[in-house]
């Protein structure tokens, strides 16, 4: 079974560079996802794996394997693509039944191996369907069925869900986590989708113009990012600006906007050095007594948003910053507008980064 | 208030459904009047002559032996042309270089030139002492039919490599792709993703190539020697007419069987080939997997790509270009002042340069005016799914009617009708009905890659459809517009055959040609011909590179 190994991988399309000197290690039955914006070279990350492109830099393992020279034929892999790629002028059976047909199976073998697929992606019934005479989710079924009919170990999924719709797309994300999982694949899935990439990833690598920005579990990208741009990207972020004012080992004091003093747990260079917090909607704390300890603020609730399960507020700090609130609709008493209130976040909740050259805005921003 | 605007007013009065549904019936109307009736009922008209070639066994077998060997020719050579044209399109539309850029143009060549000046060319390549035949010491190909073969193959392979790169650009490479992946070398790719995936392109290829072959006159005549196809038993009746060796009735009689023969068979080859075509699979169940593994790789693809180069060069670019060669000496005598003078034979050579050029641009506006709204037509399915369909049949048939039958049809039909029919309009219209499926093809192909939705969201914002017409899918189709365009003038500037059939008193510089060719006058000397041949083709260089030029911007198409 194998793991992937990409070594200081580049990739160039005249000047544009679409893989920026990547390196990365797939472990061996991962479900590993490559996650981030339009055009920030995942697919192009994908394609260099699978031998559809050549790398102009570096070197990619798949087990032991340098398989730079071999063509995409002979790498023991299934893709499946994002427009499904579905032959048109060949029904279900003959598009699942390809691969092991042109590998050069046993016939009764390749049969075999053709109905078992089929009955894993429940699709048994149509096998004599043309592509034309099938609806999307049906189709992105059997293009999976078709990658894991030919045999191969490593799975690469190019937004395999990104033409579905929503309910389709919800179901048939686990549905493929776990057909890779039964037959013990490597998978390797791209998606600009946090939401997808968060529920089935074992790990995920987020990418920024050709870099790989942050590598790590669903949990570890959300609670401790380690970049303004990971931050922003998996789930919500509010930033506050300010300076450094003391620092106490670990603990951290940060003069923000308007002379409002907070402490944080995290590292900085030195006093006088410009920081920016990213702190999670949910972590921090509303309330209508004015608080005595720990980090506080007042604000005023411009914004309530009902969202079901969330209640969202948009509040105004005293110092005209303008964050985010989100809190269970379920517990506690809601805020309304117009309202002011005392803000709270704990120090450990908060993300302490160098705030950038270029600017906050162009550090965020996805293009 | 202000006057509204010409435009404006236009945009206006295209709502206006009888404006809209009068323009679509001229267009039709037109379409009926000019290109497709006159060839049929030309014929019709003179059906009865046929009595007179039934009297003459000798004479109906050795028409029946000419349409014979007119399809044995043509189906041969198609097949041929797409198993050689496929693997140049091939290198082609893979390829990235600058040098395929040149192989791109050069492809181009054989369709360009004027048929007359192809078949001299190939003359002397083939069968000239200074052609390949030196290299043997007796000529390899002599006039007859395996001469007229090799013309045949000449000038249908751009047809097959222009449609065949034209699918493959337009084909989504990701089902290549997922072929790889799933572990087919890429000749089990090509095999059994790609070629069923452009069978209809396939298909066409061969059609286009088909009707080429059956058509072409011009060229023909000057390769043909003693081997008579259909086009040139024509012509030979026409000449035993003016020699007085047949009669006239005869003569009718003759050439309504033979033309007749031609264009029934050929429309009923053709509407088997798109009524089984669809229906024939190619084989893509078997594999052989260590076999085609072994050939889809570098030494075998090198020797594909070897053979291919070898095949386009040898047989197709320099025997087309070799007619400059005497062109090259006659800069270094008196040849090429004297032409330049217009002295002895050059004058009546520019002036028939000047009458084909007058000729060939009159043609191109008259197609592009009347081509345009049945390209819509037909693109956009206007008469309905079954009619729309059935005149996108219809289209073609012009591509398939021999060119020298179809003009003798319309020579008989306007003749018939208004007794001193002008003959420059008589021209005009043979070339017209000749060129209109070229232009009526590709722009269709254009107007139907356009996607309906951008004409609804214009539609939507408030535009009219002449609106819609002007602001969208003009711009989006100007290209096709151009190409098609060019397509017209040239295939009208090399059109000989129908050329020969309607004309006594004009000489467009095609027929001037095949003259000094076949029945050289005494003044006109190799130099001279190939002079002349050598400026018609610097000319219609001059017109490719344009058509590159100007295409530029969207790349190669």
């Amino acid at each position: 079974m194998p793991d992937v190994r990409l070594v200081n991988v580049t990739k160039r399309y005249g000047k544009l560079v679409a893989v920026d000197n990547v390196s990365l290690h797939i472990q061996d039955k991962e479900y590993f996802s490559l996650l981030g914006p339009s055009g920030c070279g995942k697919t192009t990350l994908l394609r260099l794996i699978a031998g559809l492109i050549r790398p102009d830099e570096g070197e990619i393992y798949i087990g032991d394997k340098l398989v730079n020279d071999e063509p995409p034929e002979d790498r023991d892999i299934g893709f499946v693509f994002q427009t499904f790629a579905l032959f048109p002028h060949m029904n279900a059976w003959n598009n699942v039944t390809y691969g092991p047909k042109v590998k050069g199976f046993d016939m009764k073998n390749a049969e075999t191996i053709g109905h078992e697929v089929l009955e894993m992606v429940k699709l048994h019934e149509r096998i004599t369907s043309f592509p034309n005479e099938l609806s999307g989710g049906m189709m992105q079924r059997i293009a999976v069925a078709r990658a894991l009919a030919a045999g191969a170990k490593l799975l690469l999924l190019d937004e395999p869900l990104g033409q579905l719709d929503a309910k389709v797309r919800n179901e048939l994300r686990y549905d493929i986590r776990k057909m890779t999982k039964d037959l013990g694949l490597t998978a390797i899935h791209v998606t600009h989708d946090q939401s997808e990439a968060m529920a089935i990833s074992d790990e995920i690598a987020v990418m920024k113009k050709g870099r790989i920005m942050q590598v790590g579990t669903p949990q570890e990208l959300y609670m401790a990012p380690k970049s303004i741009f990971v931050a922003h990207f998996i789930g919500e972020s509010n930033f506050l600006e300010g300076y450094v004012s003391d620092m106490d080992g670990s603990e951290v004091t940060v003069e923000l906007r308007g002379g409002i003093q907070v402490k944080v747990i995290g590292e900085a260079e030195k006093i006088g050095e410009k920081v920016a917090l990213a702190v999670r909607p949910e972590a921090f704390s509303m309330q209508k007594k004015a608080r005595k300890d720990g980090n506080t603020m007042t604000g005023t609730v411009e914004r309530v948003t009902f969202e079901g399960t969330n209640i969202r507020y948009e509040v105004r700090l005293e110092n005209q910053d303008m964050i985010v609130i989100v809190k269970p609709s379920m517990i506690g008493e809601w805020c309304s507008v117009n309202e002011r209130t005392s803000i709270g976040f704990p120090e450990d909740k908060a993300h302490l980064f160098k705030y950038p050259d270029a600017g906050l805005k162009e550090e965020i921003s996805v293009e | 208030m202000p006057k509204p605007s010409l435009k404006k007013t236009l945009d206006r009065l295209s709502s206006s459904k009888p404006i809209k549904y009068g323009m679509y019936s001229t267009a039709i109307a037109t379409f009926f009047a000019l290109v497709l009736l006159p060839p049929i009922l030309g014929i019709a008209i003179k059906w009865a002559s046929m009595q007179e070639i039934f009297g003459q066994p000798e004479l109906v077998s050795r028409a029946l032996d000419a349409i014979r060997n007119s399809f044995a020719v043509a189906l041969v050579v198609s097949a041929v042309d797409l198993a050689t044209g496929v693997p140049m399109a091939w290198l082609i539309a893979r390829r990235k270089s600058r040098w395929i850029n040149i192989l791109d143009t050069l492809s181009d060549v054989p369709f360009i030139i004027p048929t007359a000046v192809l078949g001299y060319s190939l003359l002397l390549y083939w069968n000239g002492p200074e052609g390949v035949s030196a290299l043997f010491g007796a000529p390899l190909l002599s006039q007859g039919w395996l001469l007229v073969m090799a013309l045949h193959f000449t000038f249908s392979y751009p047809v097959v490599v222009r449609v065949i790169v034209g699918a493959l650009l337009d084909y989504k490479k990701e089902f290549e792709n997922a072929s790889r992946t799933l572990g087919a070398p890429p000749f089990t790719a090509s095999r059994t993703v790609t070629f069923p995936i452009i069978k209809p392109s396939l298909i066409a290829a061969f059609i286009l190539a088909f009707s080429r072959s059956i058509s072409e006159t011009g060229a023909t005549l000057v390769v043909a020697g003693a081997f008579e196809n259909g086009p040139v038993f024509i012509q030979n009746m026409k000449n035993e007419l003016a020699t007085g060796k047949i009669t006239q009735p005869v003569y009718d009689g003759s050439i309504v069987f033979a033309s007749f023969a031609l264009v029934a068979i050929s429309l009923g080859i053709f509407v088997a080939i798109r009524l089984l075509g669809p229906r024939f699979k190619l084989p893509t169940q078997r594999v052989f997997p260590s076999f085609e593994r072994k050939i889809s790789y570098s030494k075998a693809a090198s020797s594909r790509n070897t053979v291919t180069l070898i095949i386009f060069v040898a047989i197709v670019v320099l025997p087309s270009l070799f007619v400059t060669l005497p062109a090259f000496q006659a800069l270094f005598t008196d040849t090429l002042p004297r032409s330049l003078s217009g002295t002895g034979p050059w004058g009546e050579y520019w002036q028939s340069l000047v009458l084909s050029y007058v000729l060939a641009g009159t043609v191109t506006v008259i197609n592009v005016i009347m081509g345009l709204p049945m390209a819509i037509i037909v693109a956009r399915r206007k008469l309905g799914k079954f009619l729309s369909a059935a005149l996108d049949v219809l289209i073609n048939v012009p591509l398939v009617v021999p060119s020298i039958a179809l003009g003798v049809s319309l020579a008989i039909f306007w003749r018939q009708s208004i007794a001193s029919f002008p003959e420059m309009l008589l021209l005009i219209f043979a070339h017209v009905a000749i060129t209109y499926p070229y232009f009526v093809r590709s722009m269709s192909a254009a107007v139907e890659r356009v996607g309906v939705d951008l004409e609804e969201a214009s539609r939507t914002l408030g535009a009219k459809p002449l609106g819609v017409f002007r602001t969208v899918v003009l711009p989006l189709t100007k290209y096709s517009i151009l190409s098609g365009a060019i397509m017209v003038f040239t295939r009208s500037l090399s059109e000989t055959g129908a050329t020969l059939a309607v004309t006594s008193q004009l000489r467009p510089v095609s027929v001037v040609l095949v003259d000094w060719v076949k029945h050289p006058p005494p003044q006109v000397t190799p130099l001279e011909i190939g002079l002349g041949c050598g400026f018609l083709v610097l000319f219609s260089f001059a017109i490719l590179l344009a058509l590159r030029l100007l295409a530029k911007e969207k790349g190669r198409y």
